[in-house]
C-alpha cells in the first residue's frame, strides 16, 4: 500500500540556518532517501520551492480565480514530500518517524487511495 | 417441555454471549480482516446457536463453534451481497485461502490483545479511542457509550464509524505492537482505560459526582490488560483504579452530596480493594521500570493504609510527589504536591506554593486551583481571600455536588465573617 508522506516545517526557521547547518540536514535526507530506496519503500519524492512561490486556483461557476498562497499566517509550511511503499499504518509511521524534518516540524501521512484496475 | 429446552438453551446461550463474545470479535476480525463484517459475523453466529442448539445439543467447545460458524456466515454474506464490488472478491479470496485452524488459548487472548491495541491506536482520536475501546471490547451499545459520556447516541455512532474507516482505509495493523513500539502504544492503551475510570470516579459534568459502571469498565479493563501483558505501568493502573474505588461509598452522602478526603468515614473502605491494590503497587515499584501511573497509586496506596487524616504520612506523600513531577512535570501535580506541603509544613507554605502556580498563569481556569487556595486561606483565617477564592472556584465548576459544596463552605464563611 502506498502513503503519501507530507513534510510540515517552519521554512524561515530553515533559511536562518548557517550553511554548514543546511549542508548537515541536507546530508541527513540524501541518507534517509538512500535507506528507503535500498529496503525498496521509496516510491517517490520532491523538495517543493518556499511557500512564497505558490498559487492558489480555484474555478467557480467557469471563473477562475488566482491568488497568491495562503500559508503566510501558519507557523509550519508543506515542503515537501515522500511517496512510499508500505506494509499498513505502523510500517509508514516507523519510516516517517525518521524523515529529519520530523525532528524539527512534522509529518503527515497520508494512504493513497488504490483503484482496482491499476 | 420443549418451552424448558428451548429456554434452557436461550439461558446457556446468553451466559456464552456475556462470556465469549469479545473473544469471538477479536478472532472474527483478525480473520475476516473487517470490523464491520467481524460483527454481522458475531452476530450471525449467536442467531444460529440459538437456532441449532437445542436441536442438535450444545457443542463440546462453544468458543470455536462460534468462531468457525461467524466465519462461515460472513463468507455467505459476502457471496450473497448485491454489490459484489473487487474489494469484496479480493476479501473472498483471502479468506478461502486461509484455513480455519482450531483456535489455541493464547491465539485467542493474543487476539483480544490485538483489539484493544487496535481501538487505542494514537492514529485515532482520543474522543474515537475510548467510543471504540468501550463498543468493541468491553462490548457495550452505541447508545451505553452515548449516555456515559453525555453525548448524542448519532454523534458517537459517527465517530465510531470514522474510526472504522480510518482503520480499514489508513490499513492500521491488526498486530501486538513490537518491542521498539510496544512503551508508546502502551501508553495510548493505558491513557484510554485511565480517561473510562476517571469519568466514572469524577463525572466531568452532570447531576451525580460519579458512574460506578464506567469506574468498573475500566477496572475490567485494567485487568484484561495485566492478564495479557502484565507491564509494571498497567500493575500500577489497576492498582491505581483500584485504590480510588476502594473509597466509592465514603466518598459521598446517600443524597449524593460529596464528602472530601479527610471527613470520609474510613470503615466504609472496601479492604479487599485497598490490600489488591497496594499488593499491584509493590510488584510494580519493585519492577523499577514504573512510571506515573504506578507513582500515583503508591501516593493512593498511603493514604488507603493511614487509619485517620492526621496519621497520614505527608512526607511520604511529598517524597513521592516529587520523584511524579520529575517523571511528568505538569501544573496539576504542582497543585497537588503543594496541597500535600500544606499538610506537612502547615498552609502558608502550600499557600505559596499555589500562588506561584496561578501568577505564572497556569491553572487560573481550573477550579480545584481556587478551591484549594481557598480551603487554605480559610484554615489560616483569612476569611475574605478565602470567599473570593471559593467564589472563583464556584464560577469555574461545572459539576453540581462539586458546586453544591463550595456554596456550603461559601455560606460557612460568610456565616462567620457578618459584614
Amino acid at each position: 500500500m502506498k502513503y503519501l508522506c507530507l513534510i510540515y516545517d517552519n521554512e524561515k526557521e530553515w533559511q536562518k540556518f548557517p550553511k554548514d547547518v543546511q549542508d548537515k540536514y541536507m546530508g541527513e535526507y540524501m541518507a534517509f532517501g538512500d535507506s528507503i530506496k535500498k529496503s525498496g519503500q521509496y516510491v517517490g519524492a520532491n523538495q517543493l520551492q518556499p511557500s512564497s512561490t505558490a498559487t492558489v486556483v480555484r474555478a467557480r461557476n467557469g471563473k477562475v480565480s488566482t491568488t497568491d498562497g495562503p500559508y503566510a499566517e501558519t507557523k509550519e509550511q508543506l515542503g515537501g514530500y515522500y511517496l512510499i511503499e508500505a506494509k499498513d499504518l505502523n510500517d509508514a509511521i516507523q519510516v516517517a518517524s525518521r524523515i529529519p524534518s520530523a525532528r524539527s516540524g512534522s509529518i503527515e501521512v497520508r494512504p493513497i487511495v488504490e483503484r482496482a484496475s491499476a | 417441555m420443549e418451552e424448558d429446552v428451548a429456554a434452557h438453551v436461550r439461558d446457556k446461550v446468553d451466559a456464552i454471549y456475556r462470556s465469549e463474545s469479545r473473544r469471538v470479535l477479536a478472532t472474527l476480525i483478525r480473520l475476516l480482516g473487517d470490523f464491520d463484517l467481524a460483527e454481522e459475523g458475531l452476530h450471525d453466529a449467536f442467531t444460529a446457536a440459538v437456532e441449532q442448539w437445542g436441536e442438535k445439543g450444545i457443542p463440546a467447545n462453544p468458543r470455536t463453534w462460534l468462531i468457525s460458524t461467524g466465519r462461515f456466515k460472513a463468507i455467505d454474506r459476502l457471496r450473497r451481497s448485491e454489490k459484489f464490488e473487487s474489494a469484496d472478491s479480493a476479501i473472498l479470496d483471502r479468506l478461502l485461502a486461509t484455513e480455519m485452524h482450531e483456535q489455541s488459548e493464547e491465539g485467542v487472548e493474543d487476539d483480544r490483545l490485538r483489539l484493544i491495541f487496535t481501538c487505542c491506536h494514537p492514529a485515532l482520536s482520543p474522543d474515537a479511542q475510548i467510543a471504540l475501546t468501550l463498543r468493541e471490547v468491553c462490548g457495550l451499545t452505541t447508545e451505553e457509550v452515548a449516555h456515559a459520556f453525555l453525548t448524542p447516541a448519532p454523534t458517537l455512532a459517527q465517530r465510531i464509524v470514522r474510526a472504522k474507516g480510518k482503520i480499514r482505509d489508513a490499513r492500521i495493523p491488526y498486530e501486538i505492537p513490537s518491542r521498539p513500539d510496544l512503551p508508546e502504544r502502551l501508553d495510548s492503551v493505558l491513557h484510554v482505560i485511565y480517561l473510562v475510570f476517571n469519568e466514572g470516579y469524577l463525572a466531568s459534568s452532570g447531576a451525580s459526582l460519579t458512574r460506578a459502571d464506567l469506574s468498573s469498565e475500566a477496572i475490567r479493563l485494567g485487568k484484561l490488560l495485566m492478564e495479557l501483558l502484565p507491564e509494571p505501568e498497567a500493575m500500577g493502573l489497576l492498582a491505581l483504579m483500584l485504590l480510588h474505588e476502594a473509597r466509592r461509598r465514603s466518598r459521598t452522602t446517600p443524597s449524593g452530596e460529596m464528602i472530601l478526603l479527610e471527613d470520609q468515614d474510613r470503615s466504609l473502605w472496601d479492604r479487599r480493594q485497598i490490600e489488591e491494590g497496594v499488593e499491584l503497587v509493590e510488584r510494580a515499584l519493585s519492577s523499577h521500570r514504573f512510571g506515573p501511573y504506578t507513582l500515583q497509586a503508591a501516593i493512593a496506596a498511603v493514604h488507603a493504609e493511614a487509619s485517620s487524616p492526621s496519621a497520614t504520612d505527608w512526607a511520604q506523600i511529598v517524597g513521592l510527589y516529587d520523584v511524579l513531577l520529575r517523571a511528568e512535570p505538569s501544573p496539576v501535580i504542582e497543585l497537588n504536591r503543594a496541597a500535600a506541603i500544606a499538610m506537612r509544613d502547615g498552609p502558608e507554605a502550600g499557600l505559596a506554593l499555589i500562588d506561584a502556580i496561578l501568577v505564572r498563569g497556569d491553572l487560573v481556569d481550573y477550579h480545584l486551583a481556587h478551591a484549594a487556595r481557598g480551603d487554605l486561606c480559610r484554615r489560616l483565617g483569612r476569611v475574605q481571600e478565602a470567599i473570593s477564592a471559593y467564589r472563583r472556584a464556584l464560577e469555574l465548576a461545572t459539576q453540581e455536588p462539586e458546586r453544591r459544596f463550595l456554596s456550603r463552605r461559601l455560606d460557612e464563611l460568610r456565616l462567620t465573617s457578618p459584614r
